[in-house]
């Protein structure tokens, strides 16, 4: 019966949805995707019978029994029988709006058996994914919003996936059943994909868990949807469902670029290096609070800062430690000693800071050593 | 003192040392119709921001204080006093008593709100800004992560908070104790009943409100953990407790509704309440089962599936006595002698509305479907269409309907028709396109939106302009009645209308049963 309802309503709908103003859920692509849009297809229109019916009745007796035509009001006002039966039949009505909606929940909540973990951790306001392995050697990066804030303060033209696109997407591979372990660093968050029909809340201290089983390649976008902080708008979610092989050859190259930037950490990097890498750092991490020139805004101007300019161990203590009280986070566990190395050198040499200092990786790894 | 016929003092005394129920319930009303015109000001400055995708007014920070702001205060502020007020003007005269049974609490209930609300509007101009961390305020973003101005919401709410709970007690002892001689409890009004259901309500769930701020205080300058996990709390928690509160608080805030549709209805119908007795036992059903649906509120935040599947349960049962008011309404109407004059307006674009607004209730109420409808644009429409369609509508019924009375003079009628017509075309362009951008994903609470929003969201903006702008034209029309409406003088300013409140002379005199009534059996009753 429920494919029979979301077969006639999508043929109702069809000439209301414009490429641009969708106007129902999308069903999707996954199973449970589907499910849920039959549910919410059926239990839509058992309301809207329930409400025409109703509402024709009230419409006809304010056609027909007005004053202005002469009518003359009718005294009663209680019949058993008819109150009896609008108590029950609703009733029922509701017993076989549960009985599908029971079996949905139960498909949503079977987490068993997944054979992919991910470990989804959102940030203010970034997600962290971590692919978790049996090895030990997870692959862990971060997914910021890749909108320029030039976009978004309308001096640039806006693309077409304003707001929903991130510089690193998750990539999943299709026909896996993936495992989602949801959890926040800060505030609460919540992750929602509506195609892939996954929305769980993070929240800091606990993991939730979600699966999805995305049958077909493509690109899926979401957004955090709880209110999270200043720029709860601004954290995307976007998700490439790509194919085992590509999945194995994304992970390898992940793996391997993980290792180079172990390697990296080791080697003593120019100036130009540390800045071009800086800056690619600094738009990510830092630019949301302080500013595209380093001006300032929900934190402190870098731009002539007396912590930029001064020591760089302590310039390095309220970076890797955040400031506590503050929206400034500890990047210490978010960025690499490389990321951190090149950051601090563009922040230091940036905006017109121009110390002259050139921070190393190896630096980083002696100060967090002690 | 003991001359029984003084009227009211002279100059500001009056209205600060009044215990007359009807010079507070006036205080009320005015009061929140201000609350409502600040609340709708921020509403307006959320609505221009949304009317294009890109930051165009404020920033970020600034637009989350704007929806927290608006939510307090339209929550707070405006719904609530303004049935309290109503409560005050209309209980003693519905049930024949000469005034509340603690007019001295009544006082101090209602002169402690406006200090409150400076306070909380006073926190705009803080550093760090206003709380920005929505009406419903969630730990950690409220303890941990709230500007300095949290401290000072806390103790406002605390104060709104006492407020409400003195304004039910005294409801709940006038209603117990001050009766005229046979008035009894199922001849009572429905309004009466409504909001003596309610201010159980409030007793109820006010304190559990007090105890999340506390908690909250507690956490953030005493170093407890009740709401953070690294030390051994949990910020689920806090939503458990809030939503204990909070579910109840919508019933609060919709149970007057119902009883002041209740009185309208059947006055504009000729014809009395149909299934009063059952009316009665639908509210109180209502009543109860709000206090065992919280967590449908709470369906992503990883409950366990039984616990999801209980919610989900009981909260679709709250459509059986939803359902039973409805269909009382309409059958009231049903072969009645009916008009349309503005209150019967606005009482049908309840029923329509509010009905829309509990369909979409249902389909929140399952579980998984939730799944992809929570904290979307899906659920603002949702609760807009039973808060400002359902509350507010049957609020402004209220004022057109008993204002007559009030001040004995008429509102200009097509003025009022055009208010409601107005009211109600601009409501359906703010918040019917919000289904549709919610269904199609657009979460709520968000300064900026992506393109395919673009459309509807502008529409929603030109709506609430319309609907904004209606609502100065109400203020005109009831200003220019008070000061120069035609003169009402027949008790009944209503020829259908029904109870107590319809026998004192018009305009209502300072002090009104000073004897107690003879109580006519009512229409509608055996």
């Amino acid at each position: 019966m429920g494919k029979l309802f979301s077969g006639a309503s999508l043929a109702l709908f069809a000439p209301l949805v414009m490429a641009q103003n969708q106007v129902n859920m999308s069903p999707g692509v996954t199973e449970i995707g589907a499910d849920i849009f039959e549910l919410h297809m059926l239990i839509m229109w058992i309301c809207v019978v329930i409400g025409v019916a109703v509402f024709a009745v009230m419409f006809y007796s304010m056609y027909a029994h007005r004053k202005s035509k002469g009518y003359q009001a009718s005294q009663f006002h209680e019949s058993t029988k008819v109150e009896v039966a609008w108590t029950v039949v609703p009733f029922l009505i509701l017993i076989a709006m549960a009985v599908p909606a029971t079996s949905t929940l139960l498909e949503v909540y079977d987490n068993d058996e997944a054979e992919l973990d991910i470990l989804v951790t959102g940030y203010q306001w970034k997600w962290k994914y971590e692919y978790l392995q049996e090895s030990g050697e997870n692959v862990a990066f971060f997914s910021n919003l890749a909108t320029a804030q030039e976009e978004i303060y309308n001096t640039q033209a806006k693309g077409a996936n304003y707001l929903l696109e991130v510089d690193e997407p998750l990539v999943i591979p299709t026909n896996t059943k993936v495992r989602f372990l949801i959890t926040a660093n800060d505030v609460i968050h919540s992750w929602w994909v509506p195609e892939i029909a996954v929305k769980r809340d993070a929240i800091p201290g606990f993991i939730n868990e979600a699966w999805t089983r995305v049958p077909q390649e493509g690109i899926y976008r979401g957004q955090c949807t709880e209110l999270c902080g200043a720029y709860h708008g601004f954290m995307p979610v976007e998700v490439h469902a790509v194919s085992r092989d590509e999945f194995d050859a994304w992970m390898a190259a992940k793996r391997g670029a993980a290792l180079a930037q172990d390697q990296l950490a080791m080697q003593t990097l120019s100036a130009d290096e540390l800045m071009s890498k800086g800056k690619a750092v600094y738009d990510g991490a830092c630019l949301a609070c302080h500013g595209a020139q380093g001006q300032g805004g929900i934190g402190n101007a870098i731009a002539g800062s007396p912590v930029v300019l001064g020591d760089v161990g302590a310039h390095m203590a309220v970076v890797a430690k955040g400031v506590a009280g503050t929206a400034m986070q500890a990047f210490g566990g978010q960025l690499s000693d490389v990321e951190l190395a090149a950051v601090l050198t563009y922040q230091r040499n940036a905006f017109g800071n121009n110390t002259g200092d050139v921070v190393q990786p190896s630096d980083i790894t002696g100060m967090k050593n002690g | 003192m003991g001359d029984h016929h003084h009227g009211p003092a002279q100059g500001v005394t009056r209205w600060l040392f009044t215990t007359n129920h009807k010079d507070i319930g006036t205080m009320y009303l005015w009061f929140s119709f201000a609350m409502f015109l600040l609340g709708g000001f921020f509403a307006m400055v959320i609505r221009a921001e949304l009317f294009q995708p890109g930051m165009q007014l404020v920033e970020p920070a600034f637009f989350n204080q704007m929806t927290t702001l608006h939510g307090l205060v339209m929550v707070f502020g405006a719904i609530m006093p303004s049935f309290v007020g109503l409560a005050n003007w209309l209980i003693p005269m519905m049930i024949g008593a000469p005034d509340m049974a603690l007019p001295r609490m009544n006082n101090w209930s209602f002169w402690i709100l406006p200090p409150a609300f400076l306070m909380l509007a006073s926190t705009l101009f803080m550093e760090g800004g206003a709380p920005a961390f929505g009406w419903t305020f969630y730990a950690p973003l409220s303890t941990t992560y709230a500007a300095p101005s949290v401290t000072f919401f806390i103790f406002a709410i605390h104060i709104l908070g006492v407020s409400s709970i003195m304004g039910s007690i005294n409801i709940i002892a006038t209603v117990m104790n001050m009766r005229a001689p046979g008035m009894t409890y199922m001849k009572m009004p429905l309004f009466v009943w409504t909001w003596l259901i309610t201010a159980f309500l409030l007793v109820a769930v006010m304190p559990v409100l007090a105890g999340a701020v506390t908690m909250m205080l507690m956490d953030i300058h005493f170093g407890t953990s009740f709401f953070s996990a690294a030390g051994g709390g949990d910020p689920v928690l806090f939503q458990h407790i809030f939503w204990f509160f909070g579910h109840p608080e919508v019933y609060i805030i919709i149970l007057p509704a119902f009883g002041v549709v209740s009185q309208i209805i059947p006055a504009f119908s000729r014809k009395p309440l149909f299934g009063y007795a059952s009316m009665v036992y639908a509210t109180a059903s209502i009543a109860f089962l709000s206090f065992i649906v919280w967590a449908h509120h709470m369906y992503t935040v990883g409950m366990p599936v039984a616990g999801e599947l209980f919610f989900m349960y009981a909260t679709m049962l709250i459509a059986v006595p939803t359902g039973v008011k409805v269909f009382n309404w309409i059958t009231t109407m049903w072969r009645g002698a009916l008009s349309f004059e503005t209150p019967m307006l606005f009482c049908i674009g309840f029923l329509v509305l509010f009905t829309l607004g509990g369909f979409t209730g249902l389909m929140l109420s399952i579980a998984p479907a939730d799944f992809q409808y929570h904290d979307t644009y899906f659920v603002v429409a949702h609760f807009h269409y039973v808060m400002v369609a359902g509350a507010v509508f049957s609020m402004t019924a209220a004022v057109y309907y008993w204002l007559p009375k009030w001040c004995g003079r008429m509102y200009n009628e097509s003025m009022g028709k055009t208010h409601f017509w107005i009211s109600f075309i601009g409501f359906n362009i703010t918040f019917f396109p919000q289904h549709f951008v919610g269904l199609a994903g657009m979460p709520r609470r968000i300064p900026d939106y992506a393109l395919q929003f673009a459309d509807f969201n502008m529409m929603s903006s030109i709506g609430a302009f319309i609907y904004g702008a209606s609502q100065l034209l109400f203020l005109y029309n009831v200003v220019a009645t008070i000061v120069a409406g035609k003169p009402v003088r027949e008790d009944k300013v209503w020829d259908g209308a029904e109870g107590l409140e319809w026998t004192v002379p018009t305009p209502a005199p300072y002090h009104t049963f000073e004897e107690p009534p003879v109580v006519p059996k009512p229409a509608g009753t055996i």
